[in-house]
């Protein structure tokens, strides 16, 4: 399959990419990892006149822990993520999600930036990130700027960016004391779309209560969707087996799936019900030291 | 566009347009055709090079992606008239039947045990699940790519 053709930028600075950007308009795309965007080339979905190839843009390929946040370059590969010793240590829930990223061939060269631009309601890392409740950073042509996650997704493959805006950053912030997460993904084969996937972020007291809990939801919505009520359920809450049940029940009625090939709408209710107890549940067991 | 890149150790140049696909300059333009195009769709990792060591979809990559830049195809493997042990395992396992899934088998698998060189059958199977067999003779596949790992730690341990 050949895409149709275009125009190739390939800026190798930032304030380049967002002047092209900027005065191409929608006009144009963002190369970034081009594992989403170059099959959708292919098939002909998204025919852009002008591709504009970041990868030639230096500093944006980073993951660094400074000042209580763990810095992601947007352009960082999802198997640099996987490899990375400080998220295999201390960021569960993100090195998890990282792992089950399409294939192990595809996250050579797909980014973490391009999975959350994309805003693909099916892609793994929006969840990852509204459970985390990170910030994300955008660059634009009059500056920078930063968006909290739970306001950046607006609608399927629709996000707050603006006209010449570019994701540059990704910042979590790092883990509390008693803090563990889980992503637990259903998927039909490697390399599939999640049936249904949950993420969940969670800091325990020293008593065993909840301080602080994030619930998300893949491919169950037009976004991903932050399980609000289930997240109140658990917090302050000793976290018992009915408590993790009544936010697994509270989280299922928040998703929103639709039926398809994968699964009809009751069935994918549940299993979103079913995988936020086991999240729970090992985020728990991470959260108190055992993994 | 004018793109320049080196494959297997070897530079070549073509002018190109920036919609062809990497695979596309690599079989039809500088017809190295052990590389093989299969589903066409980022799903079945028979089109799959090494891209400065790092094993890629390559018809999933724009040509213009790669100028500059370092590749390896299943061409490569073989050195002075030798098989690589990866070569060498898969013929001894009868790691293949059909033979389409093969060269992006083998350059998955260089890629893999280059960075993990004594891995578990587990391991294996996670680094080659972008890579489908529709022969479905993993079985074979994953002992030939664990003789290759003995034979390669036998070489280096010499």
């Amino acid at each position: 399959m050949i895409p149709a053709a275009f125009e190739y930028h390939a800026p190798d600075s930032l304030d380049d990419a967002t002047a092209l950007l900027a005065r191409l308009g929608d006009e144009a795309k963002i190369l970034s990892g081009g594992q989403s965007l170059i099959p959708l080339m292919k098939l002909r979905l998204s025919s852009p006149a002008h591709v504009i190839d970041i990868n030639g843009i230096p500093g944006l390929s980073y993951i660094r822990e400074v000042d209580g946040v763990l810095a992601i370059g947007a352009l960082t590969r999802e198997s640099e993520l996987e490899e990375s010793e400080i998220v295999r240590q201390r960021y569960p829930l993100l090195h998890d999600t990282c792992k089950v990223i399409a294939d192990p061939l595809v996250r050579n060269l797909a980014t973490i930036g391009g999975n959350l631009a994309h805003a693909d309601p099916a892609n793994d890392h929006p969840a990852t990130m509204l459970a985390l409740g990170v910030e994300l950073v955008a660059r634009g042509p009059s500056g920078q700027r930063r968006i909290p996650i739970t306001s950046f997704f607006t609608g399927p493959f629709e996000t707050t960016l603006g006209l010449g805006e570019l994701l540059v950053e990704i910042r979590v912030p790092a883990p509390a004391p008693g803090s563990g997460g889980a992503y637990l993904k259903f998927e039909r084969k490697v390399g599939d779309f999640a049936t249904a996937a949950v993420a969940t972020q969670l800091t325990l007291r020293g008593d065993g209560t909840c301080e602080q809990a994030g619930i998300a939801l893949t491919n169950v919505g037009l976004t991903p969707i932050k399980a609000v009520s289930a997240e109140n359920v658990l917090r302050g809450n000793r976290l018992d087996d009915p408590t993790i049940a009544r936010a697994a029940e509270s989280a299922a009625e928040a998703a929103e799936p639709i039926a398809d090939l994968r699964g009809s709408v009751a069935y994918k209710r549940d299993l979103v019900r079913v995988l936020t107890a086991r999240a729970l549940r090992k985020a728990i067991a991470r959260a108190q030291g055992r993994r | 566009m004018r793109v320049q890149l080196s494959i297997n150790g070897e530079t070549h140049e073509a002018d190109v347009e920036p919609r062809l696909l990497l695979v596309h300059l690599i079989r039809d333009v500088l017809r190295l055709t052990g590389t093989h195009i299969g589903c066409d769709t980022t799903h079945c990792g028979a089109c799959t090079v090494l891209l400065e060591g790092r094993a890629v979809k390559s018809c999933t990559m724009f040509a213009v992606q790669a100028n500059g830049k370092s590749l390896m195809t299943v061409e490569g493997l073989e050195q002075n008239g030798k098989l690589h042990p990866l070569q060498e395992g898969f013929m001894d396992q009868h790691g293949l039947q059909c033979g389409y899934c093969t060269p992006g088998m083998l350059m998955t698998s260089y890629a893999f045990l280059d960075r993990h060189p004594a891995p578990t059958e587990d391991e294996i199977r996670v680094a080659i699940s972008g890579n489908l067999c529709r022969c479905t003779g993993y079985v074979n596949i994953v002992k030939a790519v664990q003789h290759a790992a003995a034979a390669l730690h036998e070489g280096a341990a010499r």
